[in-house]
């Protein structure tokens, strides 16, 4: 008879864990809002295929970093950013100013806090990012339609109204449609800016769900203000205070033994 | 090892409980163990009955600890330091209870010994001194859990060793007996499982204080060597 192996001591197996390869990485990030600097040297990596949430309190910078990754700063005079955001595998800096942003948001796509349908109808929610880019042939359209609801586990719901307005669904539906309306242009990066704080404990159940079943194709960076929802769905956290970037770490190591004492003091409700 | 107070004040409260109601089990658990090895001595039945009794504290403290430690991780969801005291203290606090379980196994064969009257073996073996011991290591685990002191949970691993060695010391003894005169193997049998019982006490000391390490540093030091367990309890 041939011995089982012992199983290695959970411990001793993730130290020995190689690093997942980087979708995209901040360095040296800072940004400014006119005089306000609100992010300053921020080097983090972004792991690919991966789901990163990025916690901290009111003000930290936590919704400014993720924007920057889309260039949502862009439409305002007076903002200033610093150092780059690479995305891989092309080193495009993301921060160029000769890159086009609406290039980048294909790439990346954001979904924000509060469901925030177009005033169309469910199709046209999904199929605008595709016409935007000036795709007309409508068998496609239909096909990535299709495919976008389904990967935000929406098709089952709506297949049958499709014209119907967006605004007939509900909260949870609406949210995912956004997804939905994010993944049709088969973004690299997904952004999430507290994606569930409208929603009720079973609509977010059902986004968070999602969440890891997108990773298996999108590369995620989450802002949550719900520690648990950091603790269920990331793989990563990052842990901001005052613009910098305090900690950064495996989300077991983060939640079970942080190295800082203020990411400590933060988990644990310490924080005052 | 964070001590400030948490923003909720009350799961301050709920916390200092679980620590107190641990502490004072391991209060109780300590008297259990003294009062079992003097009626070894003494054969004074009435103080062995009540250790028998006492344990049935014992498991309601084991229960009600248990209930806290879910009620706190179901309400408050802990995280980093509190989580670890939470695993900590309920596994632990496992440890103590079976603690609890060999002092009043130690006090069924006193009582068992006594009554029978056989008392051929002479009482050289090391019952009060290997005791003495195993109450010193409970009571420095208990207090590494109450001052969260990781160097001196440290210290208690080291000595469950000692706790080995007397226990090894009076199996040679007993074996010595029972060679020499064959009518001393039942008693000495019962004397066995006295040695028996202290020698898992100083085991489960010592997992109490592999507990301490963890919570204060995050370290799981089970199924280490000794020079790991003090290199990482004093970083």
């Amino acid at each position: 008879m041939v011995a089982t192996p012992a199983p290695e001591i959970a411990s001793v197996a993730a130290a020995a864990a190689p690093l997942p390869p980087k979708k995209s990485e901040s360095r040296g990030l800072g940004f400014h809002y006119s005089s306000f600097q609100a992010l300053k040297n921020i080097n983090m990596p972004i792991y690919e295929n991966k789901v990163t949430a990025l916690i901290g309190p009111s003000g930290c910078g936590k919704s400014t970093y993720l924007r920057c990754f889309n260039r949502m700063h862009d439409l305002y005079p007076g903002n200033r950013y610093e150092g780059n955001i690479m995305l891989y595998p092309d080193r495009t800096d993301i921060l160029n100013p000769d890159v086009d942003p609406i290039e980048v948001r294909m790439r990346i796509s954001m979904v924000f806090q509060k469901p925030n349908p177009f005033p169309k109808s469910i199709y046209e929610n999904v199929a605008y990012g595709l016409r935007v880019r000036g795709e007309r042939k409508r068998a496609l359209l239909d096909e990535k339609v299709e495919e976008a609801l389904r990967g935000a586990a929406l098709w089952e719901e709506v297949k049958n109204r499709l014209d119907e307005p967006a605004f007939n669904l509900s909260g949870g539906q609406q949210q995912r449609l956004c997804i939905a309306r994010a993944l049709a242009t088969d973004p690299e990066m997904l952004l999430f800016d507290e994606p569930t704080s409208a929603l009720d404990p079973i609509a977010t159940a059902s986004i968070e769900q999602l969440l890891t079943e997108l990773k298996e194709k999108v590369t995620i960076l989450i802002v949550t203000h719900n520690m648990q929802q950091a603790a269920r769905v990331s793989d990563y956290t990052a842990y901001m205070y005052l613009g910098e970037l305090i900690e950064f770490d495996a989300t077991d190591t983060i939640f079970i033994k942080p190295k800082n004492k203020q990411t400590e003091d933060y988990i644990t409700g310490r924080f005052g | 090892m964070t001590t400030t107070e948490h923003l909720s004040k009350q799961f301050d409260v709920d916390l200092e409980k679980l620590r107190s109601h641990m502490l004072q089990m391991g209060g109780l658990i300590e008297s259990q163990i003294l009062t079992a090895i003097e009626g070894f001595y003494t054969g004074d039945i009435k103080a062995l009955e009540q250790v028998i009794e006492n344990d049935r504290r014992v498991n309601g403290y084991e229960v009600n600890i248990d209930i806290e430690c879910s009620h706190i991780i179901a309400r408050r969801q802990p995280a980093a330091s509190d989580l670890r005291m939470i695993m900590g203290v309920s596994k632990a606090v496992t440890d103590l209870e079976r603690v609890g379980d060999e002092a009043k196994k130690i006090a069924v064969v006193s009582k068992q010994i006594h009554e029978s009257g056989r008392l051929q073996v002479p009482r050289l073996v090391d019952v009060r001194r290997t005791g003495s011991i195993v109450v010193g290591m409970l009571r420095k685990a208990l207090d590494a859990f109450a001052r969260l002191d990781s160097v001196a949970a440290a210290e208690v691993i080291r000595d469950d060793a000692a706790i080995d060695e007397a226990f090894r010391g009076m199996m040679r003894q007993l074996i010595t007996f029972m060679m020499e005169d064959p009518r001393t193997i039942t008693t000495a049998l019962e004397f066995v499982w006295v040695a028996r019982a202290l020698e898992r006490m100083g085991d489960h000391s010592k997992n109490m204080a592999e507990q301490v390490i963890y919570i204060v540093k995050g370290t799981d030091v089970r199924h280490t060597n000794f020079e790991d367990v003090e290199r990482k309890a004093s970083r």
